[in-house]
């Protein structure tokens, strides 16, 4: 069966994590924009010219995150166009298909609530003064399938610091681009339009959460949520919410979309657990897209030694 | 002239048989191919699935539409259809105990608990009894009985979506789409069977018709 035969492109070609450093490399030699596009272009066996989908912009990251995993990388074609983004359809292969109709640029980040330097920008100016890093993290879906991905982005923790938040501000709300004509999913009352997540402060501020800007070293395509996300590598998904237009500061802790969609399954920590199944499915293992067997997954998707201590006390099968 | 019985035999059976061959050779080919996506094995599972649920609903049909339009010969295509709905059903057992539980039993025996794989299963072993005693001789052995036995069909149908209806994140439309397919299937049923008749008994006598009349109560 498929076994036999994988896809036509390799994914060593496309995810060999050498080759697309050394290109990251070259690539910022040569410069972003046009010229990096054109030698992007004509280097054999890259990314653009062998996946056959546009090529995105190029972004220099400046710095490796210390979190790096050296897991294989989930080829570039799996990670665009296997997703969860229900504002472009319930379809895994909907937000491929459809991203074209959600127009990342203008766009603009609004930050507000329990702070005291709120402020509404343009992406460009919202992101100019964090460097960017890449990110190498376990992605594990509460469908219990899981990849290995290579964000390019910055620590929220950054973004908060600047917003200088109160006292009162104990949980961080986000949310998602509410637009039905760039976002035909929003039409069907699937979930409870615009999609919101929320975090706790100490999550928010944790290192390893991460604002995404791109991913395999190029812009975001749209369907993975551009023109920026969230990225909470410890918790499921759904957590990490895509194409964020408004970060909030705020003493309640938020309800978000999912809790409110089927409260019973989806509670407000949702940590990646093995234990606890609160879905109809088994969540101890997970199936690694590309691989054949499935894999234990891991307590906090294996950043335990990372954030365990966060919930030091709590009861994870209460407090899903 | 061709009798019914050539034509059963040599154009409507082969027809059957290769339509519904045919998702099993397109799922097949892209298997081969590497076109599954990128979660292949996922999407063998519910392909299999979704399509010995579409089959069975086909079966369940053929009734209402032999009576609709007085096509009598479409019965004789609804062994075959059942049985590839059974068909369907055992392959996607396979694939979820070959390529998702890797034949592991204490994963196989820990997921009984989940009411959607236990419809599941209940829906798989009467399909078993269903289609162990669906030939001719199990017919004429069986007599009255089988007729009674085969009834099971509606439990099967009507588990299948509910282990669908069970399982699905919160697109619950596809699996109420079908829910809402049978719904009407069995409806048609207990319009044609048990209502239509009553009503016309009351017509005939002369005698008011009601709701407790219709439902046989006097």
């Amino acid at each position: 069966m498929y076994i036999g035969k994988p896809s036509d492109i390799k994914p060593s070609e496309i995810t060999d994590r050498k080759v697309y450093q050394q290109r990251r490399r070259f690539l910022g030699v040569a410069g972003v924009s046009a010229a990096g596009l054109a030698a992007a272009a004509a280097l054999p066996g890259l990314l653009s010219a062998s996946r056959g989908v546009h090529a995105q912009a190029r972004l220099a990251a400046a710095y490796q995150s210390p979190f790096n995993t050296k897991e294989a990388l989930t080829p570039y074609k799996d990670v665009t166009t296997y997703n969860n983004f229900y504002e472009f359809g319930v379809g895994k292969s909907d937000p491929a298909e459809l991203a074209a109709s959600l127009k990342p640029h203008p766009w603009t980040v609004t930050v507000d609530g329990a702070c005291a330097s709120p402020g509404a920008y343009h992406l460009e100016d919202f992101i100019k003064p964090h460097a960017l890093g890449d990110y190498v993290y376990r992605h594990r879906c509460v469908e219990a399938w899981s990849m290995v991905i290579p964000w390019v982005g910055f620590p929220l923790a950054e973004v908060i610091k600047r917003a200088r938040p109160t006292g009162a501000a104990k949980f961080v709300q986000f949310t998602t681009l509410l637009d039905p004509k760039m976002f035909p999913g929003q039409r069907f009352p699937v979930l409870d339009w615009p999609y919101t997540e929320g975090l706790r402060m100490d999550e928010a501020l944790h290192p390893l959460t991460l604002l995404a800007v791109g991913l395999y070293g190029e812009v975001l395509p749209n369907q993975n949520g551009a023109p920026l996300r969230l990225v909470v590598p410890w918790k499921y998904g759904f957590k990490s919410i895509k194409s964020i237009v408004r970060i909030s500061f705020v003493e309640q802790q938020p309800i978000t979309t999912w809790m409110r969609a089927v409260p019973s399954r989806y509670g407000f920590y949702s940590n990646v657990n093995p234990d606890v199944d609160t879905v109809p499915w088994s969540q101890r293992y997970e199936r690694r897209i590309g691989n054949l067997f499935k894999q234990k997954t891991l307590m906090f998707n294996g950043y335990g030694a990372q954030v365990a201590h966060l919930y030091a006390g709590m009861n994870l099968a209460k407090d899903y | 002239m061709a009798t019914r019985q050539t034509l059963v035999r040599y154009g409507l059976k082969p027809t059957v048989f290769v339509l519904c061959l045919l998702p099993l050779l397109r799922q097949g080919w892209l298997a081969y191919t590497g076109n599954l996506g990128a979660n292949p094995i996922g999407e063998l599972t519910n392909e299999t699935g979704v399509w010995s649920l579409r089959l069975l609903l086909v079966t369940l049909a053929i009734t209402p539409l032999r009576r609709l339009t007085g096509w009598g010969w479409l019965v004789s295509a609804r062994r075959m259809l059942g049985l590839y709905a059974f068909a369907y059903g055992m392959l996607h057992l396979a694939v979820y105990w070959g390529l998702n539980q890797y034949f592991d039993l204490s994963l196989i025996a820990g997921d009984l608990k989940r009411p959607y794989i236990f419809a599941g299963y209940l829906a798989l072993l009467f399909m078993v009894l269903l289609a162990a005693t669906s030939t001719d001789a199990m017919v004429r052995r069986l007599g009255r009985r089988w007729q009674k036995l085969h009834r099971l069909v509606y439990a099967v149908a009507i588990l299948g979506v509910l282990h669908y209806l069970l399982l699905v994140k919160i697109d619950f439309l596809p699996p109420l789409g079908y829910g809402a397919a049978l719904a009407a299937l069995l409806g048609w049923r207990l319009w044609a069977w048990q209502i239509a008749p009553r009503w016309g008994v009351l017509l005939r006598r002369g005698e008011p018709v009601t709701p407790t009349r219709l439902a046989g109560h006097r």
